[in-house]
């Protein structure tokens, strides 16, 4: 059995619907992340990403269910989990230094000023803004503020970072640039890292696991696919690798049909027991972590559009 | 370019100035139909009817005695007579006083509605009809209870420039957004640390706003609170002068009322340009 860092047990998420009746956007939800792991979840919008993270982030509680993180179930927001925010959600009244020096402050009330600002200020060095410190929030193009929102999150060390679409608002340029910042950032913090996306190449090129969930309501936790693409992927030549093109027409053909007709087509889903699906040829699948159940799939077979 | 506009706009300002207490000039020096009367009888008509000068003064006579005025603005010859400036300075310390009592009772309150809904609810409907009350509707039965005209003329204020604040805050603190309150949450940040350091910066534009309403209905409101509690104040004088039938007076303290109201305006407005921040 995998050390499990987090353990999302059995989550349910139900709103009051029109009538009297309930919505459920998800229910009985498992799905664990290894210390150091970085994870996508990936899925059609509205099917509930956003609210796993807040559950996961503390933000949300959920409606059934128990997040565990490090052997003890969460009860709220924690200064050990990161969050960064969608919309970047920088404090437009303070500078960059003040934003970064609000969250820093915030985690150790009892330093004084200048090492809190010197503290800040390495952050704000590490994602490149170093010369910015005094700007508005307002005075920043669309990634320097997403690196502020980067720079606030690392800043407290957290253990674990949590992302929703991070660079979905940014031109493609930028989206690279910080996706290789945020990665190196990890690789060298040991962060775990949970991250929301809609770009099937980001995911890839970041996680070690992707999350495929099914169209909501009642949402699934369809797979589990881990990425074979070796740990020192470079961005540029992510398509050079053998089984990149398998990896993403799997993940395509998820989102393009198969996040509609899962529910439908696999009545003997175990949402405990998520399939693995290791991609590759089938010797080189590697050995099984614990009781998941695990599939192989070939390119050109996909067991999945036979229907 | 636009320093051509102001300077444009500066131009007209003055033109229509000069226009304004031009026909002021010619429309009160015109000379009506004189009668003719007994020594005596004229005597006692005044100028109006012996030479038929226009009782409305003309601008040299209001600049000549605002220049009268403006010399000795602090005079005190006895309770119907004082110097402009004892009488805005009554003025302005009434207001100021019940203005920042209403600043101390609105901004905490607000705040507590704003944060909470059922409190919110709860106090919507005492809001809801204390609001419209004319805040000169108060003021017998602040004499009543108070017994003390000064104090119920402070009250009177207090009263009126509550609202626009209190309604203000609740709004800013309620509607501060989401993503603000979540970043403190993330961060484990207390209540009380929140609210300094993330409620109150995000809701102080409208906080500034509702105080800058407030105090413009102060203003509005001191002049005829004084007219009713008398005594003091410009409001007093106001009225003094009319019973006078000094109407050069009463023009003079129609003109200060309006600049002091500017200035009280703009201090105001200085304050929510320090706090506004640009998203
Ligand atoms: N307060 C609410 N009341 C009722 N339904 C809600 C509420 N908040 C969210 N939902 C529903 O929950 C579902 C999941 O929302 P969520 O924001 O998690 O989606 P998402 O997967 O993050 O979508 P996107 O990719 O567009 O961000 C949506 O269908 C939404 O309608
Ligand atoms: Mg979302």
């Amino acid at each position: 059995m995998t050390d499990k860092f987090i353990s999302i047990e059995a989550i349910a998420k139900r709103y009051p619907g029109a009538g009297g009746a309930t919505t459920t956007v998800f229910e009985n939800l498992w799905l664990s992340m290894a210390r150091g792991e970085f994870a996508c979840v990936i899925g059609h919008s509205g099917c509930g990403k956003t609210t796993v993270l807040n559950i996961l982030a503390g933000l949300d509680a959920p409606s059934e269910g128990a997040v565990i993180v490090d052997g003890q179930a969460i009860s709220g927001t924690s200064l050990d989990r990161a969050v960064i925010f969608q919309s970047h959600a920088l404090l437009p009244w303070r500078t960059v230094l003040g934003n970064v020096t609000y969250a820093a402050s915030s985690k150790w009330r009892n330093w004084d000023r200048a090492k809190v600002k010197a503290h800040a200020q390495t952050f704000i060095d590490l994602v490149g803004l170093t010369g910015s410190e005094h700007k508005r929030p307002s005075e920043l193009s669309g990634g320097m503020k997403q690196r502020v929102g980067i720079a606030r999150a690392l800043s407290i060390t957290p253990k674990i970072m949590l992302m929703d679409e991070p660079f979905s608002a940014l031109d493609a340029l930028t989206r690279g640039t910080l996706q290789d910042e945020v990665r190196r950032i990890c690789l060298e913090t040991g962060q775990t890292a949970f991250m929301i996306s809609h770009d099937v190449d980001e995911a890839i090129y970041l996680a070690d696991k992707i999350f495929l969930m099914t169209n909501g309501p009642g949402a699934l936790l369809a797979e589990v696919v881990e990425n074979p693409l070796p740990r020192d992927r470079g961005r540029t030549d992510l398509h050079r690798h053998p089984l990149y093109y398998a990896l993403r027409n799997h993940i395509i053909d998820f989102l393009v049909t198969r996040s509609k007709t899962f529910t439908a087509e696999t009545p003997g889903h175990d949402p405990r027991n998520v399939p693995l699906v290791h991609i590759g040829k089938p010797g080189l699948t590697i050995a099984s972590s614990g009781d998941e159940q695990r599939q192989t799939w070939i390119p050109g077979t996909s067991p999945g559009l036979t229907a | 370019m636009s320093s051509s506009l102001r300077l444009r706009a500066g131009l007209v300002s003055i033109a229509l100035l000069a226009a304004f207490l031009g026909i002021w000039h010619l429309a009160t020096h015109s000379t009506g139909p004189v009668a003719t009367m007994s020594p005596e009888y004229a005597k006692l008509m005044g100028l109006t009817a012996t030479q038929g000068k226009s009782a409305m003064p003309g601008p040299l006579d209001v600049g000549a005695k605002l220049w009268e005025h403006l010399r000795r603005p602090f005079y005190d010859n006895g309770p119907n007579d004082k110097g402009l400036g004892i009488q805005l300075g009554y003025s302005i310390a009434r207001v100021g006083t019940g203005y920042l009592l209403a600043v101390l009772v609105a901004i905490p309150l607000g705040f507590l509605i704003g944060m909470s809904p059922l409190l919110s609810k709860a106090l919507d409907p005492f809001i809801q009809v204390l609001k419209p009350i004319s805040p000169l509707a108060w003021m017998p039965l602040a004499l009543y209870t108070i017994k003390d005209s000064s104090i119920s003329a402070i009250f009177v204020i207090f009263i009126c420039s509550i609202w626009p604040m209190l309604l203000n805050t609740v709004f800013g603190v309620a509607s501060v957004r989401k993503e603000w309150i979540n970043v403190a949450r993330t961060l484990e940040v207390g209540t009380i640390r929140r609210a300094f350091t993330v409620v109150l910066p995000a809701a102080a534009p409208t906080i500034l706003t509702g105080m800058r309403i407030s105090i413009g209905i102060a203003w509005l409101v001191i002049v005829a609170a004084e007219m009713l509690v008398g005594g003091t104040g410009i409001g007093y004088f106001v009225w003094n002068e009319w019973n006078n039938l000094s109407i050069t007076n009463v023009i003079i303290a129609i003109l200060l009322i309006g600049i002091v109201g500017m200035l009280l305006d703009q201090i105001l407005a200085r304050f929510t340009r320090m706090v506004t921040f640009p998203e």
